[in-house]
């Protein structure tokens, strides 16, 4: 794990937030999303088959994508990012065929110099992780693997086998920002997985609102916000940066005070 | 006798690979289901009351065996260009007399067996011109399971027909706006609705393609095609063809007629690819103008940019409208055991017509892409030799379509 993710995670539960990359002005939504509080930040990687994702990243992707967002551009925005924030956790999440195109090597080699610290490859499982887990870890960046209410107990060992950074749980077997999985049943879930591995345990999919953040957030060590802020993009185009930056205040407050005794 | 450390029929090896090929490209949700799914299909393959109950229904729903048909006017017709001796004969395979007039339903009934020895309740599938929808529509009837089918919104305009049969046979038709709005989206929409419904789901998909196990085990139910061909010409001719010619688009037909073929080495294979308005333009051939990559569950031969983006795919053919192409075809492609063929949307009307014609059989747009090979072949093969062509599927779904490329009005 680099020391960028053990930081973020050592000081109770963290906000990690989403934004598609090449979706509005992403420079200045990404300095919003860290000014508002945000713990680690996954920025996604545009494709023209986001499979997993919901009609609020999909219709992201397709923003990105149509004013020509492309891959030097994804990582011109991370190295960016990383110049201006250099503590902050930095996760690129996508798809296999925009990372696997060039080379997994090429990939990883200039993510690593772009200061990226993690990659959440959608459609990789872990029986593929030769495709480009091995390039990933060679450079120095974490292979984050999803956990979600379908990987059972048996098959647990396979996803955590080479994989760093955190867990993600992905708390509803669906696509990105639609419902929202039972408390109880998170609850569960992370219990089931802390007890399986020493890696954070971050939990995302369908949460949209601090109330849903604070509770995730007593249990888990972090909450992953994305369709909800991508849908801030969307709306406010160029204005973004303030919604954002308050909505993002408002996850944080929820997330890091969630563990405090009720007064 | 088969020396099996040679043969080209051993393939995908136990993680599903086909050479580079194939594979299981999938979300962490559906990796559960995906393996599930292939032990019930190793299950099944060696259960012989499945195979009984499989032969039973290709026999008495479906209408198998489909006849191979010797094409004697188009034959001759051939003959009188070609040079001195050649022109070989010319025979079909009528998949197109099928049940739903196509082979889609060979994949259907097989995988409907399985959704229901694994207990699911509710189908899903996605379709390009109709085809497989209707024929997932239609087993889903027959066994009465609720079935929902992803079509792209830009086809369900110009499938009239078939959108109104799958609503006839009782399936919700979902039409899918996003992206280009054809094969591609829909399949993206059916693996969306599939990873939220995992728990009672089962999605039939329509092609050689997807995670594996899919690939092979398509195949594997349209092996019927190859196989009784096989023993069809055998006995009609005794000996074997000197080529098999097929539509690919993912390549489910073509690899179910070559498949039982792969180690008669004296049986030449090409698979015709939609070169759209030709290569240099828009078109779907994607092995002669892509390159591989990961999409839909497999690595494959994909239409893409520089980075790695899917581009829009385009032929006169919806069924052959797909960025993509069965993995193993792909191999296949890579080892040289079949070739593979672009033919254009212009060339594919030409042979549409002329089957019409002189055999008064209306092909499927798709078929007519094999035939569509027939003209660019025949020098090079003498009298006394044999090609077999698969017809996929009829034409009725496609007249529109044709009046249209005619300038007809309707």
């Amino acid at each position: 794990m680099t020391d960028r993710f053990a930081n973020a995670y050592s000081k109770g539960p963290a906000l990690v937030c989403f934004i598609t990359a090449g979706d509005g002005d992403t420079a200045a939504n990404l300095d919003a999303l860290v000014a508002g509080g945000a713990d680690v930040i996954e920025l996604g990687m545009p494709f023209t088959d986001p499979m997993a994702d919901g009609g609020a990243i999909q219709a992201a992707n397709l923003r990105s994508l149509g004013k020509g967002t492309t891959t030097k551009d994804v990582l011109a925005i991370a190295a960016g990012f990383r110049a201006r924030h250099p503590e902050v956790p930095l996760v690129l999440m996508g798809y296999a065929n925009p990372m696997v195109h060039r080379g997994s090597d090429w990939f990883a080699a200039e993510a690593a110099r772009a200061g990226v610290d993690g990659v959440i490859c959608v459609d990789i499982p872990p029986e593929e992780d030769a495709e480009l887990g091995p390039a990933l870890r060679n450079a120095g960046i974490d292979v984050i693997r999803l956990a979600t209410p379908t990987t059972d107990a048996k098959r647990l060992p396979a996803v955590l086998a080479g994989s760093g950074g955190f867990l993600y749980y992905v708390s509803v077997a669906g696509i990105t920002g639609k419902q929202q999985a039972a408390q109880a049943s998170i609850e569960d879930a992370v219990a089931k997985l802390k007890a399986a591995t020493d890696l954070p345990v971050a939990v995302g999919f369908g949460v949209r609102t601090p109330e849903q953040a604070e509770a995730i957030a007593r249990v888990a060590d972090g909450v992953v916000v994305g369709s909800a802020l991508v849908d801030i993009v969307g709306r406010d185009g160029a204005n973004a940066p303030a919604a954002l930056k308050e909505f993002t205040a408002a996850l944080a407050t929820a997330v890091h005070t969630a563990r405090e005794p009720a007064l | 006798m088969t020396d099996l450390v040679n043969s080209f029929r051993t393939q995908p090896d136990a993680e599903g690979h086909f050479g580079q090929f194939g594979g299981r490209y999938v979300a962490e949700t559906l990796m559960p289901l995906i393996l599930d799914l292939e032990a019930e299909y190793r299950a099944a393959k060696a259960d012989p009351a499945f195979k009984a109950q499989f032969d039973h229904l290709m026999k008495h729903y479906v209408g198998r065996p489909s006849p191979l048909y010797y094409a004697e006017r188009l034959t001759d017709h051939f003959r009188k260009s070609a040079p001195d001796g050649k022109g070989p004969k010319i025979y079909f395979k009528r998949e197109e007399l099928n049940h739903t007039g196509a082979h889609k339903i060979n994949n259907c009934i097989g995988q409907i067996l399985l959704a229901i020895r694994m207990g699911k309740t509710r189908i899903i599938a996605e379709t390009g011109a109709g085809q497989h929808g209707v024929a997932t529509a239609t087993v889903a009837a027959r066994f009465g399971l609720p079935c929902t089918i992803f079509m792209g919104a830009k086809d369900v305009e110009r499938q009239k027909p078939n959108v109104f049969r799958m609503k006839l046979l009782g399936a919700e038709v979902q039409p899918v706006t996003s992206g280009a709005q054809t094969l591609k989206d829909a399949m993206n929409e059916a693996l969306r609705d599939w990873v939220a419904n995992v728990h009672d789901t089962f999605y039939i998909i329509g092609t050689a393609a997807g995670p594996h196990p899919y690939p092979e085990l398509v195949r594997d139910f349209q092996s019927v095609i190859g196989t009784e061909a096989r023993a069809q010409i055998l006995e009609a001719e005794g000996r074997l063809p000197d080529l098999l010619i097929a539509p690919v688009g993912g390549g489910s037909n073509a690899i179910g007629l070559f498949h039982p073929f792969l180690d008669d080495a004296q049986v030449a294979m090409i698979g015709t690819e939609a070169a759209g308005h030709g290569l240099d333009k828009e078109h779907a051939a994607s092995l002669a103008g892509g390159s591989p990559g990961i999409l839909h569950g497999n690595k494959t031969y994909l239409l893409q940019d520089e980075d790695g983006q899917i581009t829009e795919a385009h032929s006169i053919s919806a069924g052959l409208d797909y960025p993509g192409i069965g993995p193993e075809h792909s191999w296949l492609h890579e080892i040289g055991r079949a070739s593979y063929l672009p033919i254009t949307d212009d060339e594919a009307l030409e042979a549409f017509q002329l089957c019409c014609k002189l055999e008064g059989i209306i092909p499927a747009l798709e078929s007519a892409h094999a035939l569509a090979a027939l003209p660019h072949k025949v020098a090079e093969y003498g009298e006394d030799q044999i090609v077999i062509v698969n017809l996929s599927g009829r034409g009725d779904k496609d007249i529109f379509t044709v009046a249209d490329a005619m300038g007809v009005a309707m």
